[in-house]
């Protein structure tokens, strides 16, 4: 997960793109996110600004979405499926496993700031269960032990 | 030059695919063969996952599951002249769990390069959008009304019904938006379709926008799928380049193009009216209808909104009729179903047929019972929203209408299975749980009752004092919204209902020890 400063000339470039979108503001939130690493309360002033929009609108929308961040996730983001189908083969052990492994709760990041596990509920890779994405890589068939050398790879 | 075909389904790669093909690349050069690698999607047999294809003079032989490290035994065996190994599998199309199916939705899925256009058209693809073209727009809404195609969704509802009304809207625009946020458990033909055929798609769109006279098209798909998004990007990219897409879509001015949408990680925007409130850029909270969608959807317009799964079905209807996919099926349920077996089930993967095969022929003959050889307790069909279906019930019929009639729902048609060291109480706090992390809030009864559910559950002493549990439930299903709320209770009194043993205080904790 790529972070930078806020930087408002780049936050310029990086939503321009978008700007003639119909109902622009999540891929605006996607693309700074993705630019600076979360979306912290200039980026909030920034959007509301440009898009005529009050603070308390935009920070609604970020609060409701699981995926924006208002602080920026470790250096390895893991999403671990919590659904069902994990579920039915094992899934909680593993995830349980890893959590302990690394003294983190669901949706923690570790003091150093390499390791963010998150909760997914589901990732649609439920014939091959559990099912984990490491960096946005798939990981299935999982159990304990694979899930920490995946994380650990 | 012998083409080798590796999947790049993400549940494909979950399991090494990427390294398999990287393998074949690698020994290939070593030897100097010349090989040209397709990324295909997958066939849908997840078991054989990597499932590798080579292009042979007596047709496709395949290979499966392959490790990276099989790779060099392979080319040892001539497997490029599809020689003998011993993950040989042969012809896959005749490999019989793949054979017994009818796939109509999925006949070029794992075929096909899904970024070739011309492989695409050589496979059947744009027949449907070409026949469409030649009888009109009247015509083609009366195709898809005759086929009887129902929402794939899981909704049920009449695709061609909600077509017409889009079509009679009188607006200064109107959208068909594509709902492809794939959120139930269990569940994984849209993203199957997206990664392996997703030119079906563009012309399920296409097909849909010129019978009821939109120029815009959206597919909202989920965060939680970024291959299938980038795949799904680069076909959009590879249609517009051939002009399907853009300014002159169907006839000289007459444009169409589609917009892809990455939502943000909320299981309620795969409702209807939520997603439409996501794409306009707000908090995915629901609507109240009416008004409709097709009435006032996206922007206040006209909006046709269906499923992948739908909105694919569709180019298959136009080119061979409505008349050849309402033979297949029963009762109200016409046509065939793409169904999804996961979870704790020997033979997981997609398998499409008509309407009407029973679930106990799903989990156990097609299925192959559970991947654990412990025996199946439980089956949780449609997803998180879905009831738990005891063997006992496993005489059900796979249609929309006998599910509810007996308390369930097929959905968007996931089937996840589960053996004997289940706690059914914990499952039934599950779902009250995810209802409580996905509510989007706007109506008391999903809100507030998920998170009294859970708490009743914990303090629930035997399942005969369930009933402020069962009272709860009915408020949930009569008060709420949309199905988040509204279905929450099929799981949990389905658990309550067929397995009240796992809610015995006293019993259940040396029970469980036993099976675990």
């Amino acid at each position: 997960m790529s972070q930078a400063e806020w930087n408002e000339a780049r936050a310029e470039a990086v939503i321009a793109p978008l700007a003639g979108l119909e109902g622009p503001l999540l891929p605006m939130l996607h693309a700074l996110q993705a630019a600076f690493g979360c979306i912290s309360d200039a980026a909030i002033v920034f959007l509301a600004e440009r898009l005529n929009l009050t603070r308390a609108e935009v920070y609604g929308v970020v609060s409701f979405y699981h995926d924006f961040r208002r602080a920026p996730a470790g250096r390895r983001v893991v999403k671990v499926c919590r659904a069902e189908a994990c579920q039915s083969v094992g899934g909680p052990a593993a995830a349980e496993a890893l959590l302990a492994a690394h003294g983190l709760d669901w949706g923690q990041t570790s003091a150093d700031g390499a390791l963010t596990i998150e909760p997914v509920y589901c990732l649609g890779l439920c014939a091959v269960a559990p099912a984990a994405l490491i960096d946005g890589e798939p990981v299935g068939r999982l159990d304990a032990a694979k899930l920490k050398a995946a994380v650990a790879a | 030059m012998i083409r080798v075909f590796i999947p790049r389904d993400a549940a494909a790669l979950a399991v090494g695919a990427e390294a398999a093909a990287r393998a074949v690349g690698r020994e290939a050069s070593k030897r100097g063969a010349a090989v040209e690698i397709v990324r295909t999607g997958s066939r849908g047999l997840f078991w054989l996952e990597p499932l590798i294809e080579v292009q042979t003079a007596q047709g496709r032989v395949a290979y499966g599951p392959v490790a990276a490290d099989d790779v060099a035994g392979l080319f040892d065996a001539g497997f490029l002249d599809g020689g003998a190994h011993r993950l040989s599998l042969g012809d896959i199309a005749a490999y019989p769990w793949l054979k017994q199916q009818t796939r109509l939705t999925f006949a070029r899925c794992g075929i096909v390069d899904p970024l070739s256009v011309a492989d695409y058209v050589a496979h059947g693809g744009l027949q449907g959008l070409k026949r469409a073209l030649e009888i009109g727009h009247a015509a083609t809404l009366g195709e898809v009304i005759q086929s009887g195609l129902r929402g794939r969704g899981g909704a049920g509802f009449p695709t061609g019904i909600k077509w017409k009304t889009v079509a009679e809207a009188k607006a200064d625009r109107k959208y068909v938006v594509c709902n492809a946020d794939e959120g139930d458990s269990g569940t994984f033909a849209d993203r199957m379709v997206m990664e392996g055929d997703p030119m079906s798609l563009i012309e399920g769109m296409a097909i849909a926008a010129f019978a009821v006279g939109a120029s815009k098209g959206y597919v909202y798909s989920r965060s939680e799928y970024p291959h299938a998004n980038v795949t799904f990007a680069q076909a959009l990219d590879a249609v517009r380049a051939t002009g399907g897409l853009g300014p002159h879509a169907f006839g000289p001015n007459n444009p169409f193009d589609i917009e892809l949408r990455i939502g943000a990680g909320a299981y309620v925007c795969g409702e209807e009216t939520a997603l439409l409130e996501s794409l306009e850029g707000k908090r995915g909270q629901v609507r109240v209808k009416p008004p409709l969608p097709a009435h006032k959807g996206l922007f206040g317009r006209p909006t046709v909104i269906n499923n992948v799964l739908s909105l694919a079905s569709v180019p298959w209807i136009l080119a061979n009729g409505a008349a050849s996919y309402a033979a297949f099926g029963l009762g109200r349920s016409r046509g065939t179903m793409p169904i999804q077996l996961a979870g704790n089930v020997k033979y997981p993967g997609l398998y499409e047929c008509a309407f009407g095969v029973t679930l106990g022929e799903l989990v156990n003959d097609i299925g192959g019972g559970t991947r654990s050889g412990r025996p199946v307790r439980a089956v949780q069909v449609g997803g998180p929203l879905g009831a738990y279906f005891p063997p006992a019930l496993f005489d059900t019929p796979f249609d929309y209408e006998a599910f509810a009639a007996r308390d369930g729902l097929i959905g968007h048609g996931g089937i996840v299975v589960f053996d004997d060291s289940v706690d059914m109480r914990a499952q039934a706090r599950f779902a009250f749980e995810f209802c409580a992390i996905e509510s989007c809030g706007k109506c008391t009864p999903c809100r507030i009752g998920s998170t009294r559910g859970a708490e009743a559950i914990d303090k629930l002493e035997s399942a005969r004092d369930a009933e402020l549990i069962e009272d709860l439930c009915e408020t949930m299903k009569f008060g709420s919204l949309c199905a988040l709320g509204g279905f929450t209770p099929y799981p949990v009194l389905s658990a309550l209902k067929y397995f009240p043993e796992d809610f015995e205080k006293e019993a259940a904790a040396p029970a469980r020890a036993a099976a675990g």
